[in-house]
């Protein structure tokens, strides 16, 4: 239950390799704070490094106050959930949430008290005499949560603690973690994941990881809605946001871009008069993309492949240009429309304008 | 002939022989005994891979009935006869056995046996588990553990000729060749000891040994075992607070203890078959005689076949049940 700072942390491997660099955020009490990227951007690193399994090559963690940057992993007062479970195989389920409690010298009467609250939260009541291997899998990562619970620590930090399970127990999970933050209101989280969705549906904040620092920090619907960059934007939401690179010919509280492949989109993003002639990229969410038979249309292209998915059409377009290809969402079912060449459009408000990669509302 | 040429022969003829057996007979199961073409093709071949496994055991089976398990039971016979003059056998029940336990020399060689059965099997696992810790993380770990495993390579006779050297005993006013006295001088002792004759104590003298042998071997296993072990949950134990002792006592040694319980008795085997160590350096004198060198005394120096059988018998008696439970381990842990 504690605020963390992270100062300009870095991680530089041999002191030539940079994993992580200037790594600058500020997180309070109670959030649940959601570290996102592709693989292999060091949000792993970043959780261990809080964890202090790996050391801090520069700049400052402080839990609570005070630089932790040097003490050991148990005194920072923080658990962690591993993506393996890492339960100890040869103890049964209590004494494996009880060897924190153990090792740091408590009572058996409290011992037992910590372990039956955590076991009754988690609905482990009837399983702790078992061995680990005798549980299934989302047993398992619940007794990793319990391990963590019974030592009430000041930081919960959850390293892809959905990974391993399958797709239905992943969802079943996940609302259950969403339920242990709401009872522990006051308890700051960490949690890793390659995951949107899990993303989406825990974070009080998002932290998007790429090229060895943070690209973005906001609520999961800031991300969405609001974009920092290209990276964001194409990262969050799937199928991902379709960029059409043109030039900006009307300015003011509303922007016009007249687009390299054709069409004209107007944007809700406000800008200056001296944008005049930008060269900007515009963003538009498929599913915000709508079927448009005026001439104030977007984007026109032949419609390559659809895939009907019921509740919604996805229509991947031919290429045009220099953009990547784009891809439509709409709803309902439109299987007539493969083979055509089809106009959309998309209201002012859901359009992006992004110059050099960086969005211009954030200017 | 010149015996390289020779030995070369016989490594072509016996590799050849194999390969050409297993060929030979699979070839003729699947071409000439059960064809698998015609109308019963599916049927024959099933019946030819239930007959398979036996036809690639059959030398084994045979070769390790006549060479173990028929000796076992001609020794078991021979224990139980008394050898007369003119090649003749009288049957005398169980004299041998209570006419050797009645021997000072066979109680003397019991109670060493045990003695090393306790001593070498817990030191060689220890210090094995040890090396494996303590070389895991080090940059020239490998080197140190290739070199604690070299005494695997030589053979139990060599060891025990340069072990003799150490203990190597010379007069007061020459110099000592034998570095445990050249120490033992060096740090204040009065006059060269022969430690191989110290009664009691030259019994461990002699496990160091197969210890050294030993050590290599447990570290080789338990190394790899460490090296299992998921290092996630290390890392939740170092979060939990757990000090490098309790990681390596509460969390890695039960996770590896099926493997050290088959290092355990694998030796605990090794350690009642000794022979040759005694055999080399004390040949059982000064109260250093186990059973290996009991039998080979009563058998080939004493011609009693007998009581050499009777001895033969009690080593495999206490072989045995270590053995079966080794392999239940060993399987157990393959699951």
């Amino acid at each position: 239950m504690a605020d963390l700072l992270l100062t300009d942390v870095a991680k530089t491997y041999g002191g030539t390799v940079d994993v992580l660099k200037n790594i600058n955020l500020d997180i309070k009490q109670g959030e649940l704070i959601v570290f996102v990227g592709p693989s292999g951007c060091g949000k792993s690193t970043l959780l261990r490094m809080i964890a202090g399994l790996e050391k801090i090559t520069g700049g400052e963690l402080q839990i609570d106050g005070q630089v932790v940057n040097d003490v050991p992993p148990a005194q920072r007062g923080i658990a962690m959930v591993f993506q393996s479970y890492a339960l100890y195989p040869h103890m049964t389920v209590r004494d494996n949430m009880s060897f924190a409690l153990k090792l740091a010298k408590k009572t058996p009467a409290e011992i037992d008290e910590a372990v039956g609250r955590a076991a009754k939260i988690l609905q482990l009541d009837e399983y702790l005499d078992r061995l680990p291997k005798a549980l299934s899998g989302g047993q398992r990562q619940r007794v990793a949560i319990g391990r963590s619970i019974v030592r009430d620590p000041k930081v919960y930090l959850f390293d892809e603690p959905l990974s391993n399970l399958d797709a239905a127990l992943r969802v079943a999970t996940r609302i259950e973690i969403a339920q242990l933050k709401e009872s522990m209101p006051e308890s700051t989280m960490i949690y890793v994941t390659h995951d949107q969705v899990e993303a989406m549906t825990l974070a009080t904040r998002i932290v998007v990881l790429a090229n060895k620092g943070i690209a973005q920090v906001g609520s999961p619907l800031e991300l969405y809605e609001r974009p920092e960059n290209e990276f964001v934007a194409q990262f969050i939401g799937s199928p991902s946001m379709n960029l059409l690179s043109g030039e900006i010919v009307e300015t003011g509280e509303q922007t016009t871009v007249k687009l390299d492949a054709g069409g004209l989109a107007k944007s809700a993003v406000p800008t200056n008069a001296s944008d005049m002639g930008l060269k900007v990229n515009i963003g538009i969410r498929p599913e915000d993309m709508l079927e448009t038979s005026g001439d104030d249309y977007a984007f026109e292209g032949k419609v390559n492949i659809t895939e009907a998915l019921g509740e919604v059409t996805l229509l991947y377009f031919d290429k045009v240009g220099d953009n990547e290809a784009v891809i439509g969402k709409l709803p309902g079912i439109h299987a007539d429309l493969r083979g055509k060449s089809v106009r959309m459009a998309a209201a002012p408000d859901k359009v992006q304008i992004f110059h050099n990669g960086q969005s211009l509302y954030y200017r | 002939m010149n015996p390289a040429l020779q030995g070369l022969i016989t490594i072509i003829i016996g590799v050849g022989g194999c390969v050409g057996y297993f060929y030979g007979a699979n070839l003729f199961l699947d071409k000439v005994l059960f064809k698998a073409e015609g109308p019963n093709a599916g049927r024959n071949i099933n019946r030819a891979n239930q007959i398979r496994p036996w036809l690639f055991l059959m030398p084994a089976l045979l070769a390790l009935g006549l060479y173990l398990a028929y000796p076992v039971f001609a020794t078991l016979r021979l224990s139980f006869l008394e050898r007369l003059p003119g090649n003749e056998y009288a049957f005398v029940g169980f004299d041998n056995y209570t006419q050797m336990f009645a021997e000072p020399k066979f109680m003397e060689a019991l109670r060493n046996n045990v003695l090393w059965l306790v001593v070498v099997p817990a030191a060689a696992t220890g210090f094995g588990l040890l090396a494996a810790q303590l070389t895991d993380r080090l940059s020239w770990g490998n080197i140190a553990k290739s070199i604690v495993f070299m005494p695997m390579a030589i053979s139990f006779v060599g060891a025990a000729v340069i072990f003799k050297l150490i203990y190597e005993a010379r007069p007061e006013d020459v110099a000592q060749i034998g570095i445990l006295n050249h120490l033992y001088l060096t740090f204040g002792g009065d006059a060269p000891v022969q430690w191989l004759q110290v009664p009691f104590w030259n019994n461990f003298f002699l496990m160091a040994v197969l210890i050294w042998i030993q050590t290599g071997f447990a570290m080789v296993i338990l190394s790899a075992a460490l090296r299992g072990i998921p290092e996630e949950t290390v890392e939740a134990a170092i979060i939990d607070g757990a000090n490098p002792f309790q990681i390596f006592f509460k969390i890695k040694i039960p996770q590896i203890m099926s493997t050290i319980v088959v290092v355990w008795t694998t030796i605990t085997i090794a350690t009642l078959k000794v022979f040759d160590i005694v055999f080399a350096m004390t040949n059982g004198q000064w109260e250093t005689q186990v059973l290996a060198n009991y039998m080979y005394d009563k058998l080939f120096r004493a011609n009693d076949w007998g009581m050499g059988s009777a001895s033969a018998m009690i080593i495999m008696l206490m072989v045995t049940p270590i053995l079966v439970w080794n392999v239940h381990n060993a399987r157990k842990e393959m699951k």
